[in-house]
């Protein structure tokens, strides 16, 4: 499948879109709820293979060899780091919403910067549209934009310490669509199980 | 000779990621319902370029019995 190899374009132009209008970053949600339809749906990671972020440290890892290849730490790839690490970005997107509705409220002005790391504000002012946009809209984005940017840098810098696709091992898309496939898997034993006796 | 290696995945930590179903020349390791991935020991010829490219390090080469 050769035109897989190419999408790691896709995360390029999201964050070059994000450089000159943010509420670009609403397209983000697809790479949120992509993954999750096909899990559900179709009982499968499917989504794994297209995911743009890792085309991406594929290429720059393997292809353009920027990985040391070294393995991961124990810590970063066992069970429990994935699913607290799943649990923390779960609590940082409902943080974004609550954001978001606060700024709705008007009880909170909306920001015009991009997070990262969850810590250093860098400023961003230029994306803000100047058209009539929901100050929301715009707080979402801004989230939004700096979830997605702070994870893809955790990702770059997992590719060049240890292997192209560590992030892909700790990934809270992959975590989660991994559980929804084991809770329906489990599902379908426990059906069968019942169909016997 | 290589086919007297086969890969042997650690189901219970598998990402289920895919990286290795990428690699293999022969479609012999494939992710399973995005559970776990899982290896046709017919078609596996002990190449061992899945255990290279899993970023987990979760494949790995065992002698034939």
């Amino acid at each position: 499948m050769k035109w897989i190899e190419h999408l790691w374009i896709v995360t390029c132009v999201y964050f070059a879109l994000g450089l000159f209008n943010i509420l670009f970053a609403w397209l983000g949600l697809i790479f949120f709820f992509a993954p999750l339809i096909i899990a559900v749906f179709w009982q499968s990671k499917a989504y794994c293979t297209i995911c743009d972020r890792g085309r991406l440290f594929n290429l720059l890892g393997h292809r353009f060899r920027l990985s040391r290849n070294r393995p991961m730490p124990a810590w970063l790839k066992s069970l429990p780091f994935r699913y607290g690490f799943l649990l923390f970005f779960w609590a940082v997107f409902i943080a974004i919403l609550v954001k978001t509705v606060l700024v709705f409220a008007s009880l909170k002005d909306p920001v015009s910067a991009v997070t990262l790391f969850w810590t250093w504000d860098v400023p961003w002012h230029w994306a803000v549209p100047e058209t009539d946009v929901p100050a929301w809209a715009v707080q979402f984005a801004f989230g939004f934009y700096s979830l997605m940017l702070t994870s893809t840098l955790i990702g770059l810098i997992c590719m060049l310490l240890f292997k192209p696709r560590s992030w892909c091992v700790f990934c809270p898309m992959g975590s989660m669509t991994q559980l929804v496939c084991k809770w329906q898997a489990r599902r379908a034993e426990g059906k069968e199980k019942r169909a016997f006796h | 000779m290589k086919e007297k290696r086969l890969a042997v995945v650690n189901e219970a930590l598998c990402a289920a990621c895919g990286a290795c179903e990428e690699v293999c020349p022969r479609q012999a390791i494939r992710v399973v319902h995005g559970v776990t991935a899982r290896v046709d020991a017919e078609r596996c010829v002990g190449c061992g370029r899945c255990a290279k490219f899993c970023p987990a390090d979760n494949i790995r080469m065992e002698a034939r019995a």
